[in-house]
């Protein structure tokens, strides 16, 4: 079961070199990490974004597999359909091979304006997985503020200034709301630990039925970080807890990884300019207490849903 | 109405061929270039799961053998994450001359 890096690098790659995402960028890995995970041929689908334009300037194509994009708020309605043509070409006899089907959606097309689609997608039970990388907000029109967007974050619909801190309000949780479908598998992580999104991916494509998978990756660019630290904040996001890494599996949940040490949500706050008026003030200290805050509740819910228990290191 | 086309008639909509582009050079944009040292390079292959770009060259044994300059974009995610510091990335007007 255990992959290894070797292993996968003759492995032909879904998405190719010559994409146009910014230097840095947390998405095309997101991709490449995934898709290393899936054995068989592969369909995917993409909402309107980052991925889907920066892969798809015409009229050059970074797919090496087929690959549909159709619209901003359907990538679960088209990987739906994609899948139950295939299901009925191959009851018909006309295709005899096993293809998997991956929907790629960035956390504007997935916590928004895709929801309805995916939960549609969701609840009839379509054997697709879903992926959402997540960099909390619209980067691909100039960071405007989405549901996934984290509380005091500066956006260009939520500045920073002095009536607001950024965003006021707390990110809705998305990875749960997928739980509540009861579908077959729900995954939480990130990229700093490859190994662990691959084998996410893969027990995603594994499941019969319906999979979704929410993987934070930075926009390096709108979260006004350092290009080369894509792997370094998705560390600290997890650290901090606040990101935690998680699985639910046929409705049981079981935490991935537990931090030694009780680090504060500022260290993960720090590098990135989108937070740096948090920094100075008593307005931002108020700001980082609220957001320690809800990062503490929400860490203590996923304990208590998954069974566990945490005592850090002083 | 009648004279109004079916959707089996209407052509499809835009499809373009596969992998068209890795004839895009996106080295051009690079600012600082990564430069990997053969001596320090312990194969561990993180830079090589971890570049946006997929520029990191590898053998299918798993060994490291350079960077594809004709698609790195530069972003320097190589050398942080490297545990033996075995990329050092330099300014590109150093190698202009090449």
């Amino acid at each position: 079961m255990a992959v290894k890096l070797k292993d996968l690098i003759t492995k032909e790659r879904a998405m190719r070199q010559g994409h146009r995402m910014c230097p840095g960028c947390g998405a095309p890995t997101v991709v490449q990490q995934a898709l290393l995970a899936v054995e068989q041929p592969v369909v995917v689908t993409a909402a309107t974004g980052c991925l889907e334009v920066s892969t798809t300037i015409y009229p050059y194509n970074a797919w090496g597999v087929p690959f549909l994009h159709s619209a901003f708020e359907n990538a679960g309605a088209s990987v739906s359909g994609i899948e139950a043509a295939y299901v009925a070409l191959k009851k018909k006899g006309k295709i005899t091979k096993d293809i998997k089907f991956v929907a790629f959606g960035g956390d504007g097309g997935t916590y928004d304006i895709g929801l309805q689609a995916l939960s549609g997608a969701a609840e009839r039970g379509h054997d697709f997985t879903y992926i959402c990388y997540n960099n909390q907000g619209y980067m691909n029109t100039g960071a405007q503020r989405s549901s996934a967007t984290p509380k005091g974050a500066d956006t260009s619909t939520a500045p920073a200034g002095k009536v607001i801190p950024g965003k006021i309000q707390k990110p809705k949780d998305l990875t749960v709301i997928m739980a509540a479908h009861h579908i077959p598998y729900v995954a939480q992580t990130t990229i700093h630990n490859p190994m662990e999104v691959i084998e996410k991916v893969k027990k995603a494509i594994e499941t019969p039925g319906p999979a979704f998978v929410n993987v934070l990756a930075p926009c390096v660019l709108f979260w006004r970080l350092e290009p080369s630290l894509q792997r370094d904040i998705c560390k600290l996001a997890v650290e901090t807890r606040f990101w935690p890494v998680y699985e639910v599996i046929d409705g049981e949940w079981k935490l991935g990884y537990k931090p030694k040490k009780r680090v504060p949500v500022e260290e993960f706050l720090k590098p990135q300019g989108r937070f740096r008026h948090l920094l100075k003030g008593e307005t931002g200290q108020a700001v980082i207490e609220a957001l320690q805050k809800d990062v503490d509740e929400e860490w203590e819910y996923v304990l208590k849903r998954c069974g566990e228990t945490w005592e850090p290191q002083a | 109405m009648s004279s109004l086309k079916g959707w089996k008639d209407l052509p499809l909509a835009t499809t373009v061929p596969a992998s068209t582009s890795e004839k895009v050079q996106t080295g051009q944009w690079r600012s600082m270039r990564p430069v990997w040292n053969e001596e320090e390079c312990i194969h561990c292959l993180q830079c090589w799961i971890q570049c946006p770009d997929k520029s990191i060259k590898a053998t299918p044994e798993g060994k490291v053998t350079g960077i594809d300059y004709f698609f790195c974009k530069g972003c320097g995610t190589c050398a942080a994450v490297c545990p033996k510091k075995a990329i050092e990335m330099r300014p590109e007007s150093e190698f202009i001359e090449q």
